[in-house]
């Protein structure tokens, strides 16, 4: 069987006018991949960014972060895994 | 990255949320209005994932509390109502009766749940409400600029406790989520924490657990969350979780306090009742016969100018009820009628007086301010109280058996009747009212009757005593009694000094 485990890949996507740099992503990530930046967004907080890899698709980011939609984690689609998102718990 | 492989969102903005924040004044219409690091909005996010996860959108009533989330309606994409400070559960009591099938969500802090709304909480609770209670515990009012609360810790520094709350000045914090727990009725009781990812997953299971809850109709359930609020503690994200972590999970320990949803059965309330005659026909059960022929409604003059009337007597003398059954008889007829009673705080022992006006015109005012037409008196504390309130050429009448004879100016008229006596006679001191009732129909007689339809006179009084005494059968028979009895002792022997 061709059938091969391929490990999935995440990425964090932070929108940086919604985000108001409280920090709790940043406090939150168990592997360290987001950090503060030090320009400021159009409410004038400084906002959080992900370096570009490492992030395990925990969602501890998505479930610290008070704002609705500043923090969308993606994750790469497998076609040969199409039935649907796991909805068990993280921790 | 991106360019090559294609990505799907695995978590994003919860579809319980409106998109774009229309409702928000300003500019900025994509976030919330609390401050960086704020609980509010972790909360709000598990709450909208829920609603969403669980398909009930469109049955989801958001009771926003007063305090920092009084602005959840500009969020949630589900209904919403605004209640007063800390009613939040009174409204959401409301909603659930009304319709069982909305699922109701109180969402409150702790100055309005623990504070202002305790007693309208713990009701609820002790009703078993299906409703859902999320607590939001910071420890402080967060929208009035960090005041102390019924849950600020020991020692802690606020803006009103400056040298930190002291134990015995301001007493202890409230644990809210024992005291409910400690109840019979809530099925579901738990205290979480926001304080780390761990725990927030724990918190999103104690929500989506109160949410099945709800939605399998199982009754009271409460999520106690605890948070912080960063900007009034002045502490940043990290040092509001450590205080979190090390004070209040300290002094309010984490834990599952009550779950025996699996025990109960979904909660079946009666159905209200909402039908105007329905209504009636139970607080009324016995029909009053109707038998009153309409020339008599055309032709009576009856109360047809304006006539005030006042009865006075100490309370238990039946001095309401007699207005009542004065009332009623006009009321009956299709006459506009006040009754308004005044009694001392005691019911029975003090004085009581009350007041009628009826009217074929509108009656703009229940009160009779000083001169009646008409003045009924039942002990002699009230004649000397009340006597010089008689206009000129009004009535007195007044039981004669208690009271001495009054002193007063030729310009008044007086009936007598020894309304006791004959009411012993009867039976019951109790039905004296009806005597004086039977006194009065002689009286007004001559007063508005002007000698027609006699008969149907005597069986307006008789309906009005029969409504009076709707719920009470077995008295009705000895008030009509006394109501004759009182009628024939007057008519005979009318003690009118003046004519």
């Amino acid at each position: 069987m061709a059938h091969k485990k391929k490990v999935k890949k995440y990425f964090v996507k932070i929108e940086p006018d919604e985000c108001k740099g409280c920090e709790r992503c940043v406090n939150a990530c168990p592997k360290a991949v987001l950090k503060m930046g030090t320009d400021l967004n159009f409410m004038g907080f400084p906002f959080a960014y992900y370096v570009g890899a490492g992030c395990v698709g925990c969602a501890a980011c998505f479930y610290n972060c008070p704002e609705p939609g500043a923090i969308t984690i993606l994750e790469e689609s497998d076609d040969t895994d199409d039935s649907g998102k796991e909805e068990e718990e993280e921790d | 990255m991106t360019e090559t492989t294609e990505m799907k969102v695995k978590y994003g903005r919860p579809k319980g949320f409106f998109d774009i924040f229309e409702r928000r004044p300003g500019a900025v219409k994509k976030n919330m209005h609390y401050c960086p690091g704020c609980g509010h909005g972790i909360v709000h996010k598990i709450i909208a994932e829920s609603i969403a996860d669980f398909d009930i959108q469109d049955r989801t009533i958001m009771i926003a509390p007063v305090g920092c989330s009084v602005f959840s309606y500009y969020y949630y994409d589900c209904f919403g109502i605004s209640a007063p400070h800390g009613r939040a559960p009174a409204v959401a009591t409301g909603l659930v009766r009304s319709n069982p099938d909305n699922i109701v969500i109180s969402y409150q802090g702790d100055g309005d749940l623990g504070a202002i709304g305790f007693n309208n909480f713990i009701q609820a609770a002790n009703r078993g409400e299906n409703i859902a209670v999320f607590f939001v515990n910071n420890g402080i009012y967060g929208m009035t600029g960090g005041q102390m609360a019924p849950t600020t810790l020991p020692g802690q520094k606020t803006v009103t406790s400056p040298l930190g709350r002291s134990v015995t000045n301001e007493g202890y914090p409230l644990k809210v989520s024992e005291m409910v727990a400690a109840l019979d009725a809530p099925i579901y009781v738990e205290r979480v924490s926001l304080s780390s990812t761990k725990n927030i997953m724990k918190t999103r299971k104690a929500i989506r657990k109160a949410f099945q809850n709800t939605i399998d109709r199982k009754g009271f359930s409460m999520v106690e969350i605890l948070a912080g609020c960063p900007t009034n503690m002045k502490f940043n994200s990290r040092e509001m979780n450590e205080f979190i972590e090390n004070q209040m999970q300290h002094y309010f320990p984490l834990g599952c306090f009550k779950d025996i949803a699996d025990t109960r059965d979904p909660i079946k309330r009666p159905e209200g009742i909402y039908d105007k005659q329905k209504v009636k026909d139970i607080l009324y059960p016995i029909k009053v016969a109707k038998g009153v022929s309409a020339d008599f409604k055309n032709q009576s003059k009856i109360f047809q100018k304006e006539r005030k009337i006042k009865i006075a007597g100490f309370g238990g003398q039946g001095v309401l009820s007699l207005g009542m059954m004065i009332a009623t008889m006009g009321k009956l007829r299709n006459f506009n009628v006040t009754w308004l009673p005044s009694y001392g705080p005691e019911m029975r022992g003090g004085t009581a007086n009350c007041t009628i006006i009826t009217s074929r015109e509108k009656v703009c005012s229940p009160i009779v301010d000083k001169l009646c037409n008409l003045l009924i008196v039942l002990n002699q504390p009230s004649m000397e109280k009340f006597l010089p309130e008689l206009k000129q050429n009004g009535v007195l009448l007044y039981d004669s058996s208690t009271i001495a004879p009054p002193e007063c100016g030729k310009d008044k008229i007086i009936y007598a009747v020894k309304a006791s006596d004959i009411a012993k006679k009867i039976g019951s001191l109790r039905c004296a009212n009806s005597v004086i009732l039977g006194a009065l129909s002689v009286v007004m007689k001559d007063y508005f009757l002007e000698g027609k339809d006699k008969k149907d006179f005597d069986r307006a009084f008789e309906e009005a005593i029969m409504d009076c005494f709707a719920n009470k059968q077995n008295v009705i028979q000895m008030n009509i009694e006394a109501f004759y009895a009182g009628k024939e002792a007057v008519e005979g022997t009318l003690t009118n000094p003046h004519k």
